[in-house]
């Protein structure tokens, strides 16, 4: 068994996360099996895609389920980018989508700036930036960190999300991950 | 708005780096993977990889080129050059880009920029323009189209591009400054970032283009001087551009 199951949800780049878990000494494992998402040490929900065609997949094969059982057992997850936005309740993107729920709280379009919001960013309150490349954000009671006045970490139980990417943000990226593993 | 970007831009040819005008005279500059990991190093925001061979016999060897970068290297990276369909771009990203700019594909097809930006969002979608004087010009720049560049660029934003990657083929290669005022145009005119490139001659070029756009393309300025990426950063952050703040090597 690998020590980290990368969620497949059918779109979008996981090799970085894999490349980074590799770099940190991590053996890792796409796949959307629920019973590999049950039995591992640890899951990331990865980040890139559009919110309805993830949870489609993620019905279709059954991983949502598992990842609500896993997260009410309390099983470390962590989601990554629209990782984090599945874990919620509802998110407005593609007319509206019904997300996991393991958290409470919705998805809504950024209103300010350039959108995609694209690029480096200083999250508060941990000081450090991270790269983001998003259209939409999180808005849940779970806020831990923000950057520019918008929520970039939601935490609660065992499930840990950021809407930016650590495996493309150097170093502090790195480091971010190391710790959560 | 996140912090302004500073983007090397790498051309590669048959699988390694290369250096040359108007491709003539090719230099070799190296390995991709060391390179992107050297620029990386030296505080790059992103990287830009350009297959300026792009043919269709080609398309693997960009592809390994791109696999082995995406093993090693911890910031985003775009791929241009010979993307021409959505297979293309599932190609390029599936193997480890983060986002693809098409250029003359998109003028050709500009459905091209709705399906890449629907099967993986608008953020993996550049759409590349050559500008010669408010036109915009295809082949390397040598030939100009009827479709006016500010103007296309609001299209390609309104048919789902996440980016505009602006290149001024008058300022390109002359490092003498970016094209200001065209940039300008283009932002304005959509709400897309902008990335400008073409001109990069100091860190005061670069400086001025980063108070109208959101990122600036540099090729040669860096290339000559690999090691000096960081002291770049440090001059154009000294000139008042807010850069992202770099990491000690951990």
């Amino acid at each position: 068994m690998s020590d980290v199951v990368v969620v497949d949800y059918g779109a979008g780049n996981t090799r970085s996360v894999c490349a980074t878990l590799t770099s940190l000494g991590r053996r890792s494992v796409v796949t959307s099996s629920p019973a590999d998402i049950a039995d591992a040490p640890f899951v990331i929900l990865p980040g890139v895609g559009s919110a309805k065609s993830a949870m489609a997949h993620l019905r279709a094969t059954g991983a949502d389920e598992a990842l609500r059982q896993r997260f009410a057992s309390d099983q470390p997850i962590v989601g990554i980018c629209l990782g984090l936005q599945l874990a919620l309740e509802h998110s407005d993107e593609d007319g509206g989508v019904k997300g996991l729920g393991l958290l409470p709280g919705r998805v809504v379009r950024l209103e300010e700036g350039r959108i995609p919001r694209l690029g480096w960013a200083i999250v508060e309150p941990w000081n450090e930036a991270f790269y983001f490349a998003h259209s939409y954000y999180a808005q849940s009671p779970a806020a831990v960190a923000t950057s520019e006045g918008i929520t970039v970490a939601v935490r609660q139980g065992s499930f840990f999300g950021v809407q930016f990417h650590p495996e493309k943000s150097g170093p502090a990226g790195r480091e971010f991950l190391a710790q959560c593993l | 708005m996140p912090l302004k970007r500073l983007i090397p831009c790498l051309d590669v040819a048959n699988g390694r780096v290369v250096k040359g005008v108007s491709f003539v005279n090719l230099r070799d500059m190296g390995d991709p993977v060391e390179l992107a990991q050297h620029y990386s190093d030296g505080g790059a925001d992103e990287l830009v990889f350009l297959d300026i061979t792009a043919t269709p016999e080609g398309a693997d060897t960009m592809t390994a080129v791109v696999a082995r970068v995406a093993d090693v290297l911890a910031i985003p990276f775009t791929v241009g050059g010979g993307v021409r369909t959505l297979a293309d771009a599932q190609r390029i990203i599936e193997s480890g880009a983060d986002r693809v700019s098409i250029n003359s594909a998109a003028l050709a097809n500009p459905d091209l920029i709705t399906e890449i930006a629907h099967r993986f969002g608008s953020q993996a979608v550049v759409v590349a323009i050559d500008d010669g004087d408010g036109i915009v010009h295809t082949h390397g720049g040598r030939q100009a189209t009827t479709t006016n560049t500010v103007a296309w660029a609001r299209e390609a934003a309104e048919r789902g591009a996440g980016e505009i990657l602006l290149t001024s083929i008058r300022q390109d290669g002359q490092r003498t400054g970016f094209d200001l005022v065209m940039t300008e145009a283009v932002r304005n005119a959509v709400t897309i970032p902008v990335i400008a490139s073409g001109g990069a001659g100091s860190a005061a070029h670069v400086a001025e283009a980063l108070v109208v756009a959101d990122a600036a393309l540099v090729a040669s300025i860096v290339h000559e001087n690999p090691a000096g990426l960081a002291g770049l950063r440090r001059e154009i952050m000294a000139l008042g551009v807010a850069l992202r703040p770099l990491k000690e090597n951990a």
